[in-house]
């Protein structure tokens, strides 16, 4: 086991941002990996669900070790579990282009989905608890820059894989050298990571307005503590509700914009539903860091009754009027998705304020499993939903209308939710070691 | 009069950090772009 790197005299903490987003750029790429499915599927003969297992079996393993990984980075530090993510990522691929060159697809599910998985995972978290100590005056906009990142993963991965297997051809020899350029250069690209994060000394950091907390500094939770705290499951429930409500309009949103548009004087054409889906990713990526940063401003509290609150309110202008404005439509839409960005992004700072730093990211990585559940409900509800209306002889916007009026009562529960979160109970919080020291010389007196 | 003691200049290095990431983010943004313009052209 490593002990972490603490950062040399004047080591500034503007470097921790890039380190943190070497990782989450490149680990952001899963959510690229449907560029890779039309050529599996020609190559090694299989349907759309066989070709999203690796996808899938990477999310599920992204929130398990995202879960059960917590501790080990807490306890190992960030060069440890970005030196694990690299290696997991990149080997992930690696293990992949064996599979296509051999035509063995389980491979593929074993190394991206599996072995990759890992990375991800790990990965997500490994910045979190080091950003937030380097920028105890700014933690919402520090988490906003690297889960941003992992938005902007996929805008980078999507064109850059696919002009890669324009180049080598989409036969099992063309994507098993894409798959082992990917694993190259993401080891390269992640290496700066590695080299540049640092833990902060106990002094104040270059250039910060306030003194950083030592990991006894104020109200202090394990993780074992949080999980047992009211708190932790309302947080649980506000993410998930979130996500869900995000994932909704997300997973679907080609169909959806069209639908809602088919029987309008101007429908909307396949490739300006392409475009409302990268506007989408665009105001994803865009809440991430502008909600985020603005949650430092007004308060965790206040910006998550933002997102549930107007998220719900835009949810309900769609289903009202929706059909009738295209910039309605598209405006409420980009507005939820940038919600859904800003959610992600601004929980790590809600985790901080409500269980200190001590073991932020192993809470975090723990709270993650909201995501796993919300990824499977979300696109879930909109689809089953839109199926039965569709065998019901509905049409157009009627396909949607009852989705989104579940939607606004998730986002109603995760509202409540976020209300009901109070300051965790001092007997959840870890003793001071001075007060520790205090409470042992007492006991054995 | 320099002092040896001081911390070393790090400004090339955040610049060279920054560059390494916000290249292919530039990238990634600019084809964002040009496929998000399609909603109005298209």
């Amino acid at each position: 086991m490593s002990s972490p790197p603490v950062a040399p005299p004047g080591w500034s903490r503007w470097l921790v941002p890039p380190a943190a987003l070497s990782v989450h750029l490149s680990i952001g790429q899963a959510y690229a990996w449907s560029v890779f499915k039309p050529p599996l599927e020609s190559a090694l003969n299989l349907d759309g669900t066989q070709s999203a297992l690796p996808f899938q079996l990477a999310i599920v393993m992204l929130g398990l070790s995202a879960a059960f990984g917590g501790t080990l980075v807490e306890r190992n530090g960030p060069r440890w579990a970005m030196t694990v993510a690299l290696v997991c990522f990149s080997s992930g691929f690696l293990i992949s282009a064996l599979g296509a060159e051999t035509k063995q697809y389980w491979l593929i599910v074993l190394g991206y989905g599996f072995v990759g998985g890992i990375g991800l995972g790990i990965g997500y978290i490994s910045p979190v608890s080091t950003l937030i100590k380097w920028f105890p005056d700014r933690p919402g906009m520090a988490t906003g820059i690297a889960i941003m990142g992992f938005g902007g993963g996929a805008l980078i991965a999507s064109p850059w894989s696919a002009q890669m297997l324009d180049s080598f051809g989409g036969d099992n020899d063309g994507i098993a050298l894409a798959f082992l350029v990917h694993g190259l250069s993401y080891a390269v690209f992640m290496t700066l990571g590695v080299f540049l994060i640092r833990v902060p000394r106990t002094e104040v950091p270059q250039g910060t307005r306030s003194a950083p907390p030592s990991a006894f500094e104020g109200v202090q939770v394990s993780a074992r503590s949080a999980v047992r705290t009211p708190q932790f499951w309302c947080l649980w429930i506000v993410l998930c509700m979130n996500v869900t409500a995000g994932i909704g309009i997300l997973e679907k949103a080609a169909p959806m914009i069209t639908d809602f548009f088919a029987d309008s004087s101007t429908p909307v054409s396949v490739s300006a539903a392409a475009g409302f889906v990268a506007l989408l990713s665009a105001a994803n990526m865009a809440g991430r860091i502008g909600w985020s940063s603005t949650s430092d401003l007004i308060g965790r509290k206040n910006i998550y009754r933002v997102y549930l609150g107007v998220g719900a309110l835009m949810y309900l202008l769609i289903a009202l009027f929706g059909d009738s404005s295209k910039p309605l439509f598209v405006l409420c839409a980009l507005v939820i998705l940038s919600f859904y960005g800003g959610g992600f992004a601004t929980v790590p700072a809600y985790l901080k304020d409500l269980f200190g730093t001590y073991q932020v990211g192993a809470i975090h990585g723990r709270l993650l499993t909201a995501w796993s559940l919300a990824g499977v409900l979300g696109p879930l509800i909109v689809n089953w939903i839109a199926d039965h209306q569709k065998d019901a002889g509905k049409h157009g916007s009627a396909l949607y209308t009852l989705s989104f009026g579940i939607m606004i009562g998730l986002l109603v529960v995760g509202f409540v939710a976020n209300e009901l979160v109070r300051p965790v109970h001092a007997r959840h919080h870890v003793p001071a070691p001075r007060e520790a020291a205090d409470v042992e010389r007492q006991q054995s007196a | 009069m320099s002092n040896d003691s001081s911390p070393p200049d790090r400004r090339r290095l955040i610049a060279f950090a920054w560059i390494w990431v916000g290249a292919p983010f530039a990238y990634g943004v600019y084809e964002l772009v040009q496929k998000a313009t399609q909603l109005f052209n298209g």
